[in-house]
């Protein structure tokens, strides 16, 4: 789960990380009341889950209450790469000396905590990466141990930063690592970490990423959940408990296993139809499960024909069928769906399916069959 | 042979007494597995179905001598039920368990590194192990894996690996042993710990991997077979066409900042001398087809 700046930055500041004074705003008033209160000049930022919204326009710097009010009234409701500003994040303006960069996230080769810090900040760290890969000092840290001052010293000392800003960062990023682990973070980023004219390091950015496993033990993450940036197919599906990525093609999916379901896309771009999205609905195939998947498939208005790709492994091919044969006498489907049954008892399944085989409903006996189909009845080849 | 398991190896169900644990332990029971323990801490004394369950881990080692372990419990007390097999001497702890966060993944598999050399952990978030014919421990439906080798296998996704039995077995082709390592950010046993056992196993003379977007586990594998292995390799990455940046029902399976995409996984394969199959039934065939030469 993403989360936005300021969800970012609230929570950094619940483990004590210098974020600048601000307040997330929905309306134009809110946000010149917010600016009035914390001081001008300001800083109006779009909340948006996408990079690059500097460039766009999304942030802009306010030295007064109309400039405030002009900025706010421009930004919100603007479209940044396909997201929309409902959220602003107003914070006094920070005088800058020098832009560092500095992460923690999993190294997954490496199975350990990687920490990244780099004098170049300010700018994407993967061009950094690629063009001065010496120039980010790298650490690993065993999560049994975690992250001793001692390293963080050395670490510090090896990004070359100003040496006034030595004390700051090393005070912020042990509080950073901190804040990763008690937070169950993916990643946590603050890009830039800035050092000001007078000597503070301070975190003008922050991109967090929660591991969404984590729930269990953070129940105030659900207040983040509401605020998910979901298409409304999307949003339909995780009301249903499925796992649902929307694509923008017109062969509906539906598979039971993340594995499977992935392959499934791939099989229908590779005879040439284009997926209208990834379902995974999991182990079961019951009847419930199985009409939540056809009713968020059949919302998008894009599919022309369902593929329902199931493998039985514990769950029987009987099963499956019913479930399927239930399913579609409580949901109303207009799409042609195309069934391929496979795995446990497959031929007692396909019995159960056989009456109600027609034009709309049929049957393939493999991935590469039905995916044929299932393009042919949306429309065709692509190409 | 087989790799891991085999008719021998006793397991203790770790959360037997749940809906889960009785069911999968039962079945894999019938299937052959010697099923001798399981634990609750509140149900100490009592037994399913025949199986008598224990305390803890460590009663169940000392009353019954198992050397594996299968994990049914909840999420949240996996972390505890991991340390718990290691320090009653478990050797090989196999997690079904999903949604485990990942720095409890992070912190279990450098403590079992660090302190409990001798356990290996496979999972979480996997469908176990089967070495058809001899030991079933996990959710893998048994009868569509066909017994007696040449074949390992060894897959990142769930279904996907019974796919891969399921392909094989239509070709009447056995299976040595079959290993679902899950699709988390940190697998307790990789691609490699699995190739190079099945590399060691006489009677495995070929292998086929099933791998998936995101990470960078399959390069690292395709070095190690590129580097170290003899026998061949058919192999099929899922998610060739996902789009970036967005996860695809596996923890793992993303998708980011350009790395981890399924063309450079198969280029690396492919380098390796790995037969490279662009869907399951694909690399089933291209593996009939290397059955054929041995």
């Amino acid at each position: 789960m993403d989360l936005f700046e300021y969800q970012g930055k609230q929570l950094f500041a619940r483990y004590g990380i210098p974020v600048s004074d601000g307040a997330p705003v929905t309306t134009v008033s809110e946000a010149v009341e917010v600016a009035d209160r914390i001081g001008y000049p300001v800083v109006v930022k779009a909340q948006v889950q996408v990079g690059g919204r500097g460039k766009a326009g999304g942030i802009k710097l306010a030295a007064d209450a109309d400039e405030a009010r002009t900025h706010a009234e421009n930004i919100l409701g603007m479209d940044i790469k396909g997201h929309v500003v409902k959220v602003l994040w107003i914070e006094t303006a920070s005088d800058i000396a020098e832009e560092y960069y500095a992460s923690f996230t999993l190294d997954r080769a490496a199975k350990l905590h990687l920490g990244m810090l780099s004098a170049q900040g300010g700018v994407e760290i993967e061009q950094v990466a690629d063009e001065d890969p010496d120039a980010i000092a790298k650490i690993h840290v065993d999560p049994v141990d975690g992250l001793t001052e001692q390293q963080c010293r050395e670490w510090v000392a090896a990004a070359k930063l100003n040496p006034s800003a030595t004390e700051g960062a090393v005070d912020i990023l042990m509080k950073l690592y901190q804040a990763y682990v008690d937070g169950d973070a993916d990643l946590v980023e603050i890009n830039p970490l800035i050092l000001t004219p007078d000597g503070r390091v301070h975190a003008l950015d922050a991109k967090v990423t929660l591991d969404d496993n984590s729930l269990f033990r953070h129940p105030d993450y659900t207040d983040y959940d509401a605020t998910q940036v979901r298409d409304a197919r999307e949003e339909f599906a995780h009301d249903q408990g499925l796992q649902y990525v929307g694509l923008d093609g017109s062969v509906g999916v539906i598979a039971n296993g993340a594995g499977l379901a992935m392959s499934t896309v791939d099989i229908v771009n590779q005879v040439g139809g284009s997926p209208a999205n990834f379902l995974d609905i999991g182990g079961g195939a019951n009847a419930d499960v199985m009409a939540g998947a056809l009713s968020v498939i059949v919302s998008d208005t894009n599919v022309r024909s369902i593929f329902i790709n199931i493998f039985g492994g514990i769950t029987k091919g009987e099963e499956v069928a019913n479930g399927i044969v239930q399913a579609l006498e409580r949901v109303q489907i207009d799409p042609p769906i195309v069934i391929r049954l496979d795995g446990t008892n497959a031929d007692e399944g396909r019995k159960i399916l056989e009456p109600h085989l027609s034009d709309k409903l049929q049957m393939q006996p493999t991935m590469l069959d039905a995916a044929r189909t299932a393009v042919e009845l949306a429309g065709g080849n692509r190409k | 042979m087989s790799i891991f398991v085999d008719e021998n190896t006793k397991v203790v169900y770790q959360g037997l007494t749940g809906g889960q644990g009785s069911f999968y332990g039962k079945l894999n029971r019938d299937y052959g597995t010697k099923v001798v323990a399981g634990t609750s801490p509140k149900k100490a004394g009592t037994d399913v179905d025949g199986i008598p369950v224990f305390a803890n881990v460590g009663d169940a080692v000392a009353a019954t001598g198992a050397t594996a372990s299968c994990i049914f419990i909840p999420a949240p007390g996996v972390k505890d039920a991991v340390i718990e097999a290691a320090e009653a001497g478990i050797e090989f702890v196999v997690c079904i368990t999903e949604g485990v966060p990942a720095h409890d993944e992070a912190w279990f598999f450098n403590k079992l590194r660090r302190d409990f050399p001798k356990t290996r952990l496979l999972g979480p978030n996997c469908p176990g192990v089967i070495s058809p014919g001899k030991a079933n421990i996990g959710i893998t439906a048994g009868h569509i894996a066909q017994a007696g080798g040449p074949v390992g296998i060894v897959s990142r996704s769930g279904t996907l690996t019974y796919q891969a039995l399921y392909e094989l077995q239509q070709k009447g082709i056995g299976v040595t042993t079959c290993v679902g390592i899950g699709g988390d950010p940190v697998p307790g046993t990789s691609f490699i710990d699995c190739l190079r056992a099945f590399e060691d196993d006489p009677e495995t003379k070929a292998v086929m991997m099933i791998g998936e977007i995101g990470g960078s586990a399959e390069e690292e594998a395709a070095a190690f077979i590129k580097s170290s292995m003899s026998k061949p390799v058919s192999s099929y990455i899922a998610g060739v066409t996902a789009p970036p940046g967005k996860k695809m029902g596996h923890a793992g399976a993303i998708v980011s900042g350009g790395k981890g995409t399924a063309a450079a996984k198969m280029e690396a394969l492919r380098d390796a001398g790995v037969e490279v199959g662009l869907n399951p039934t694909e690399a089933g065939e291209l593996m009939a087809g290397i059955v054929a030469k041995l």
